[in-house]
């Protein structure tokens, strides 16, 4: 496997992570358990399969939370935050207890399963909801980092693995990072265009002969609004690239500048039409204009 | 000296204490005589330490009516009785549905339907092998047309949690009913069953007491035998 590539760099970090943190539970609703059979059998006591029951699944995390325990919970993204929405905003933030919930398949991963298997809408959803922190690793690297450190935790985070991956790894502390200052000497007041996790390589491609600066950050929520505000200065003009939901971000980015005057875009899946067509993953990209020609139409689009 | 197949009246005082506009008074009564025997003979907790980490878990999963809950954990001294006056007021921490971040006793916050087997399954598999606490989750009769609890029944039984007991209180308010009775959807599933009336304190403490080695138990608890309100129960 490629060491960027973050389902099956999940799975293989699972084993040393559960036996570092003795109260970490995995919990499965069925998906994923074919490819931490191992582990399972190794570790009975600290994986849970309910089966296809969702609801099941995160009453239970809630529950083992509610012992002291540190679930982390898997399935594919749809099933995880939507299936069992309730469940989430109850059995966990309304206890008070933390859990940590890891998706696969994101936004368009599973372009040729149709509507069901899709779940763009999946971190506006936990971001909805008090209290939770929103990972969207762009490479293998990133997984293994935050796997290990937030199952040592104890908060209520989220964490989205895609099946898309940026060549090299970022850090994982939370910031917003200028990734590549703009070229050929234009002053500091070029606009940014911020890539959330896995959009950075698709963003240095659509604008490598843009005036404009290019940011990444893995953690949009809660957003770096400081980090933010710092790179977008007194007049800000600013592009968010995000892989799921168009404006997932707007409310966040809206807070951290809402005391200077600013242009901003929002790039992401469009929020008015469901795409009923399969194809490639490539495909739904270009489809949603999440391909570098598509960024780059609309960062043109931005600067006018 | 009290009858020990009745609450005792300074308890039924407490709960009236709190009834005058309490939303969801049937439900109120057909869970007292279950709550009563669970705190009063039945359940191993600490009201100096309401966190104590080996204490038996009682979960209110319906959370409407939770004025009974109130008053019998005021009664045990969970908190003091003067919080039962003004229930659901912006100063008071007792609101109509319960939130356990403000209640010593409290150990879920619920009031959604169908959320409290699933969470007392989680419970029971993180205490399992680390404690001897028991989990003991009340749900109602309605309240089990919620899918989730299905789920749940599915799970805990094949995963075979002894220290899981449900309580299911039947007033038959269920729209559509159970054919087959509730307890025989508990039997299929492998758990432990009885079926008592709420009434027969000595029978109830006994079901509630009994645990299978291999098994979770369920203990469905008919309000309608009890003489005389059976028309008043049904009304919910």
């Amino acid at each position: 496997m490629s060491a960027a590539e973050m389902r099956t760099r999940f799975y293989a970090e699972l084993d040393p992570v559960l036996a570092a943190n003795p109260n970490a539970v995995l919990v499965l609703a069925v998906i994923g358990a074919g490819y931490v059979g191992e582990t399972i059998a190794r570790r009975p006591g600290q994986v849970v399969d309910v089966g296809i029951r969702e609801q099941a699944m995160m009453g239970v995390a809630g529950g083992l939370a509610l012992t002291g325990r540190r679930p982390i919970v898997h399935t594919f993204a749809p099933f995880l935050v939507e299936r069992a929405y309730e469940q989430i905003k109850l059995d966990l933030g309304h206890q008070d207890v933390g859990a940590l919930l890891v998706s696969a398949g994101a936004s368009y991963d599973v372009s040729s399963g149709g509507r069901t298997h899709q779940a763009p809408g999946d971190v506006a959803l936990v971001s909805a909801l008090p209290g939770w922190t929103v990972h969207v690793p762009g490479h293998g690297d990133e997984v293994a980092e935050l796997l290990r450190r937030e199952a040592a935790g104890a908060g209520r985070v989220y964490v989205r693995l895609s099946g898309q991956h940026n060549a090299r790894p970022q850090p994982v502390d939370g910031r917003v990072h200028l990734v590549r200052d703009v070229s050929g000497g234009v002053a500091g007041g070029a606009p940014l265009v911020l890539a959330v996790g896995p959009m950075l390589d698709v963003v240095l491609e659509a604008t490598r002969d843009l005036p404009v600066r290019v940011a990444h950050t893995n953690t949009p929520h809660p957003l770096d609004a400081d980090g933010l505000r710092e790179l977008t200065g007194p007049t800000p003009m600013l592009a968010v690239v995000e892989p799921y939901l168009a404006g997932t971000s707007a409310a966040g980015v809206a807070a951290a500048l809402a005391d200077r005057p600013a242009r901003v875009l929002h790039v992401g899946v469009p929020r008015d039409a469901e795409l009923r067509r399969y194809g490639t993953p490539r495909d739904h990209a270009a489809a949603h204009g999440l391909d570098a020609a598509g960024v780059r139409r609309q960062v043109e689009g931005l600067l006018g | 000296m009290t009858d020990i197949d009745s609450v005792p009246p300074s308890v039924v005082e407490l709960v009236a204490r709190m009834t005058g506009d309490e939303k969801h008074d049937p439900s109120v009564n057909s869970t007292l005589d279950v709550l009563w025997v669970l705190y009063d003979q039945v359940l191993r907790v600490f009201p100096d330490a309401p966190d104590h980490p080996d204490r038996d878990r009682f979960l209110l999963s319906k959370g409407h009516g939770p004025a009974s809950t109130y008053a019998v954990l005021a009664a045990k001294g969970f908190f003091p009785v003067g919080w039962l006056d003004d229930v659901a007021s912006w100063h008071s921490r007792l609101g109509h549905h319960p939130d356990r971040t403000l209640v010593p006793g409290i150990e879920i916050g619920s009031g959604s339907l169908g959320h409290g087997l699933p969470i007392a399954v989680g419970m029971a598999l993180g205490l399992r092998d680390r404690s001897r606490a028991r989990v003991v989750v009340l749900v109602g009769d309605a309240e089990l047309d919620e899918g989730s609890n299905a789920e749940a029944i599915a799970v805990a039984g094949r995963f075979g949690l002894d220290n899981l007991t449900c309580v299911v209180v039947d007033n038959h308010s269920d729209n559509l009913g159970w054919p087959g009775g509730i307890a025989a959807r508990f039997a299929l599933e492998g758990w432990q069953v009885a079926d008592v009336a709420a009434h027969d304190h000595a029978a109830l403490a006994g079901a509630l007491r009994t645990v299978a080695r291999d098994r979770p138990s369920a203990v469905v608890v008919d309000t309608t035998l009890h003489a005389g309100v059976r028309g008043q129960e049904v009304a919910a």
